[in-house]
Order: C-alpha cells, then structure tokens, then sequence
C-alpha cells in the first residue's frame, strides 16, 4: 500500500521545514509555517521533483501555496501523466 | 536492519536513538536513511540531526566556502548529510550571489574571515565567459582567441589574490560546454570551433592550477557529461528562480565536490579489504569450484572483471588492497593462483585473513597488520549481514553498500569519495610492493639475538634533506596523514610548508630510508623554529612502516646537531595526545628531555643542547643532503 499523495506531502514538508508531521495538515501553508521562505519553498520543490520523478514549471510553483494546493497540483499532474 | 524498513520509521528510530543518547547507533541509522533515500527532504532531516550529535559524537569539523555565479544553496545539505557518513561535520559558507570576484579580492570581507578549509569556485561559462557563450556567432576569430586569454587571465589572476589571503583549498569548476553550439552542424567543421574555445580555456585553467599550491579541478563539464548535458539542465527555473540544475543534479554535484572534500579533510581509506565469494567473482570457490564461479572477459563473469580491474587502479594509486573472507585458504588461493580470469594476484595484497573467524576481528587484525587505524579501512562485501555486523562492531571502518547487481560493483568504487587522492607520489604508485617487503622484514625479525643485530642486518641508510620541489607534496601529504608517531598532530597544506621552508629561522627536513629489502621513499619529517637560542620542534613525524627501527633517534639527533651548528642552547618540542599518538608518548622521554610543563593540551620536553648530545645509531648510514644554491 502506498501512502496518499497528502501523506507523502505532508512528510517531506516536515523534513523541509523541521515540523513534526503531525502538525501538518492540508491547510499548512507559509501563513502558518514559520520556515516556509522562499529559499526552503525551493527546496520543497525539488524535493517534491526527485520524489515523484516530475518537473515543476515556475506557474506551478506558484500555485504551491499549501499543502493541500500542492496535493491538489500533484494528483492533478500525475493523473495527467497517466493518460 | 532490512531493505523494507520505511523511511518515516527510520526517521523515529534515529530521533529515539539521539534522545536516549545511543549516538553512535544514530549516526549509523542516518547513514542508512541517506544510503536509501538521497535527496533534499532526507538532507534536511539529517542537516538538523547533525546539529544535535555535534559535540557528542566524534566529527570532524571542516569549512567550506562555496563562491558561486548561479543558485546553489539546495545543494549544501546535500552536501553536509553525504560528509556525515564520512563523519566530517562540514561548515558551509556560501558566498554572494555572482560576487565571487569581489569576495576574492576583498582581504578582509566575510569569505576569508570565514577561516575556511577549502573554497569552491563554480562559475558557469555564461557568466564569466559570454562573449564564448551567447555572442560566440558574432566572434571573429581574432576575437575567440582573445576572449579565452581574457578568461584564463582573469582566473589566474583571481588564484593569485586568493593566494594572498588564504592557505586553504582552492577548487576550481571548469567550464561547461553549451547544450546546442551557437552554429549547430557547423561547429564542428570549423577552425576554431565554440566547443574548441571552452575547451582550450579548461586546458589552460588546469595548466594554471597546476603551477599553484593546493588549486584543484573539479571537471564540471565531465560531470554534466557523465549525467547527460540535457537530463542535467532545468531552462525555466534557472529563468525563473537562476538555478539551472534539475535536483538529481544538484545530488550529483554534492557528490562531486565531496570527492574533492574527503581528500582535502584525510578522511580517507588507506585500504580497502574485500570478501571474495560473490564478490571478487560469481559464486562460491568452496560449493562451485574452478569451474563453477563466474569470472572472465564474458557476461555475466565480466562485471567481477570490472571490479577488479578498479581495485587495481585503486592500488596503483596507493590504496591498500587486502582480503577478508570466510573460506577455505587453499580452495582461494587456488583461484588466485590458476583462475584465467583473475586480474588481482596475491601480490596485489598487502594482508590477508581467509579463516572462519567473525570479520570484524579479521579486520582488526589487518589494521594492525599493515599499521594503520581500523578508521584507514574500507570493507567491501556483497553479505548484507557481514556488513551490518562489521558496522556494529567497528563503526569507524567505512563500509560500502553493494547493490545487488553485480555489474554495479566497478562503479561503486570508483566514486566513492575516500579512495580519492588529489596527489600522488612516487611512494603511493608503489605501495602495495613497499609492504610485500615488510613481510619480508617481518619474517626476517625473530632470527637475531638482539635488536641491534637486526637492526645491523637491515643495513639501513638514511638521506635527510630540506624541502624539495620534488618532496614538498609528500612531506605535506605526511604531516596530513601521519597518526601514531606523531608528536603534535600539525597538518600542513603544501602551500604553509613551502611558506615555513622560506621563512628565516624555520627549518623543514624530511628523512628518506632505504635497507637490504628495498626503499621505504620519504618516510618521516621534523620542523623547527628557533627563538634566540632556542630551538622549537614545531612537528616531528615518522610513518608507520617504519616505527621501531630507530630512524626517529636519527632525526632527532640530526636535528639537534644542526642546532648546536646554529648556536642554539636547548631543543624544546610539545607532545599533544590524541587517540592515536601512544606510539610517540615516550619519546622525548627516552630521549633524555626533560618535561617542563604539563597541562591540558600536552607536554612541553626540553634538552639541554649543553650537557646532552644525541647520538645518531651506528647502524644507520646518514647522507645529509644540503640545500641546492640557485
């Protein structure tokens, strides 16, 4: 079983951003999050590239701006590149 | 410890480990989320972890200052988890955005009071080269050339102004070569084509570093090559955030520089120990015979041919090859001695423990064997259980994680980062054989009455000179190297050695050996100062093959005798502990020096030049070579 795009969100924006992952949720986003600048938001986005194989394009970076927005983008992007 | 562990599960045990204070079980278990899982979330993970074991776990600290024209800063933690395996806690300093040149050249701006051990320079070609990059078309030919001498010129210019301010490590990216040349096809029908001119201001680049102490090439274009020039490059965010690497790319280029790093720290392995069933060759001597393993020029015995084939070129640069396995001793050495496909021979091996014994302690015994520290030994063996039960027991050795495919083995060890050398010697090239002979002495040993009639036999002579161009890299190399019969521990790039050698009152000299058995090449080095009529040893060192065959009274007592020539009344040096340096505790002691002051670093000996002479043995021949008058 694979755990849900959410859920491997929510891990690698704990990692990122020295959060427990408990304290993420869909609605965690650079308002709530302390260590969510631009430089570790870059960092998310690389480590979201490397984890599910994908380039992001600077348009979707900028709709990043939680991490439910960014589970959103990703089932999205995924689904798409199974078609 | 198996394959199916989850990452989040991994990363609860390493922080339940740090909390209950299980340090070195902790640091174990990161190297395994890192060896599983490389890449920005694990880095950052790890990067805070390792402010947490700092202090309590035994790190070396190393600094590192990355000057840069593009964004690079994803890759540091990268960089600082992948140097923790290696257990160098690495300090980054990353400079301005496209201001390395200013940084360079500002003496008193925030790079050189970084303190830094090494700096890394990475500079895209379109940066500081883009008349060779975007307006290469409108180039005449007069002006290609001139635009290259402009380059080059401006680099060596900028290694001079680094050299005025700083000893530490220079590391210097080439150019990389454009994706698309600005006249596709054409390019290469020209006379001076665009990948000619990046390619000629690379050569000219590693000419100039050649003629520096301590600048090193990182052949970043290489690197771009190995890994795909169009795989590595990501146009929209270097046009949209300027960072022009896909993230597997920046991992890449961690690893890079850390094989330039882990050199530069001596963090290296002196040898590497191999298993031999499944490793050196497909299956096992004892079940499937001669004729059974797989080993030869076809597939699948080939891939045990490209393994070792590396380990060879491991050895011709002085890395130690030795052998642990658990086998019949002459069901192996039969392969070594008949197989057609074997590469290695037993004299490529400088120890060697085929028993049934656990292999930490045949590890253990081949540290001691060839004199060095388990800390000097990489293990490399195809059983995952082996492995996990060495890193248990000996958390200090390197052990290296073997896929399963076989054909990957090469690969793993030519990248790894503690087999690099930045520098070889002649002594280096010839290592393997330089131990063969110890044996030899070794077996010689217990035949004589007393240690002086072996030392007799051994008809030693010994050459002592000053710094030459031709020793002034292995005399640094020693000071860097050099654990046990060292004194004070001191290490010296070859850039601060050659500045001692040239400096009034500071003495380098470096000791060579030779005996009936062969050349031991440059073996030992001592540094002095003198202060009026004291006379300071600042570093005395002496390599381990040669411990106990009293070459280190022959230094010394030259030493002071040049003192005495100098009009110095006493010789003062420091012996400064660390876990290694037992061998040298005695020394001034047995000496006739006397301890002057004791405290919390060490102990300061001094000898009366006055009442005390130090005769050099009689069974060593002494050549004393002066300074060449130019």
């Amino acid at each position: 079983l694979t755990p849900s795009i959410l859920e491997q969100v929510r891990q690698l924006a704990s990692d990122i951003f020295g959060v427990p992952a408990e304290r993420i949720g869909a609605d965690s986003s650079p308002d709530n999050i302390e260590t969510w600048d631009s430089m570790q938001h870059l960092n998310l986005v690389l480590a979201l590239e490397e984890r599910f194989s994908i380039q992001l394009s600077p348009e979707e970076m900028e709709q990043m701006r939680s991490v439910g927005l960014i589970s959103e983008m990703l089932e999205a992007k995924l689904h798409g590149h199974l078609r | 410890m198996t394959p199916e562990d989850k990452i989040p599960d991994l990363r609860s045990e390493i922080d339940s480990l740090i909390s209950t204070g299980c340090v070195d079980s902790a640091a174990l278990r990161i190297d395994a989320l890192w060896r599983r899982e490389p890449g920005p979330a694990s880095a950052a993970f790890i990067d805070t972890r390792i402010d947490q074991l700092r202090g309590r776990l035994n790190l070396l600290p190393f600094r590192v200052a990355v000057l840069r024209s593009f964004t690079l800063e994803p890759a540091i933690p990268m960089l600082r988890a992948a140097a923790f395996c290696y257990r160098v806690d690495l300090r980054v300093h990353v400079g301005d955005y496209n201001g390395y040149m200013q940084e360079i050249l500002h003496k008193e701006g925030s790079l050189y009071r970084f303190e830094p051990n090494a700096v890394i320079l990475a500079v895209r070609t379109a940066d500081i080269a883009p008349d060779l990059w975007q307006d290469y078309s409108t180039l005449a030919p007069a002006s290609i050339q001139d635009a290259t001498q402009r380059v080059c010129r401006a680099l060596e210019q900028s290694i001079k102004s680094f050299r005025e301010s700083s000893h530490a490590a220079l590391i210097i990216h080439t150019l990389e070569q454009p994706l698309r040349p600005a006249f596709g096809v054409l390019d290469s029908q020209l006379e001076i084509s665009q990948s000619d001119a990046v390619q000629s201001v690379n050569r000219e680049l590693c000419r100039i570093a050649r003629q520096h102490r301590g600048v090193y090439i990182l052949d970043y274009d290489a690197l771009v090559g190995r890994h795909g020039r169009l795989l590595w490059q990501d146009e929209r965010k270097f046009l949209s955030v300027r960072l022009p690497v896909v993230a597997h790319g920046l991992l890449h280029l961690a690893n890079e520089w850390l094989r330039l790093l882990i050199p530069l720290s001596g963090k290296t392995a002196k040898a590497l120990v191999v298993d031999l069933d499944n490793t050196l060759w497909g299956g096992v001597i004892g079940e499937d015979g001669m004729t059974g393993i797989k080993l030869g020029t076809e597939y699948p015995g080939a891939a045990y041919q490209l393994l070792q084939r590396a380990m060879l070129d491991l050895s011709h640069k002085g890395v130690l090859l030795a052998i642990c396995s658990k086998n019949n001793s002459d069901d192996a050495m039969e392969v070594f001695e008949k197989h057609p496909g074997m590469l290695l021979r037993p004299a490529n091996f400088a120890a060697v423990r085929i028993n049934w014994n656990d292999k930490a302690q045949g590890l253990r015994e081949i540290a001691a064997e060839l004199n060095i520290g388990v800390d000097g030994l990489a293990f490399l063996d195809d059983n995952p259980f082996e492995r996990e039960q060495v890193r248990s027991a000996l958390p200090e050795a390197l052990v290296i994680d073997l896929p399963e495919d076989p054909i990957q083995y090469a690969a793993i060890i030519r990248d790894c980062p503690a087999f690099e050398r930045l520098t070889l010697s002649a002594e280096d090239r010839q290592r393997t054989t330089l131990y063969a002979e110890q044996r030899e002495r070794a077996h010689a040993e217990p035949n004589f009455q007393s240690r002086e009639d072996f030392y007799r036999f051994l008809q030693q002579e010994a050459e002592i000179a000053p710094v030459l161009p031709t020793t002034l890299s292995r005399i640094s190399q020693l000071t860097q190297k050099t654990n046990q019969f060292n004194l004070t521990t001191r290490r010296y790039g070859e850039q601060q050695v050659e500045d001692m050698a040239a400096k009034p009152g500071c003495q380098v000299l470096s000791i060579r050996l030779k005996d009936r058995f062969g050349d031991h090449g440059l073996v030992g080095v001592a540094i002095t100062h003198d202060e009026g009529d004291l006379c300071e040893i600042d570093t005395f060192l002496l390599s381990c093959r040669v411990i106990g065959r009293s070459v280190e009274t022959a230094l010394l007592s030259h030493l002071a005798q040049r003192a005495i020539a100098r009009g110095c009344k006493r010789v003062a040096g420091w012996f400064l502990p660390t876990k290694k340096n037992a061998p040298a505790g005695t020394f001034y002691h047995q000496h006739g020096f006397e301890c002057q002051v004791q405290n919390g670093d060490g102990s300061l000996w001094v000898l009366d030049l006055q009442n005390r002479q130090i005769a050099c043995p009689d069974w060593i021949k002494l050549n004393v070579i002066k300074r060449e008058d130019s």
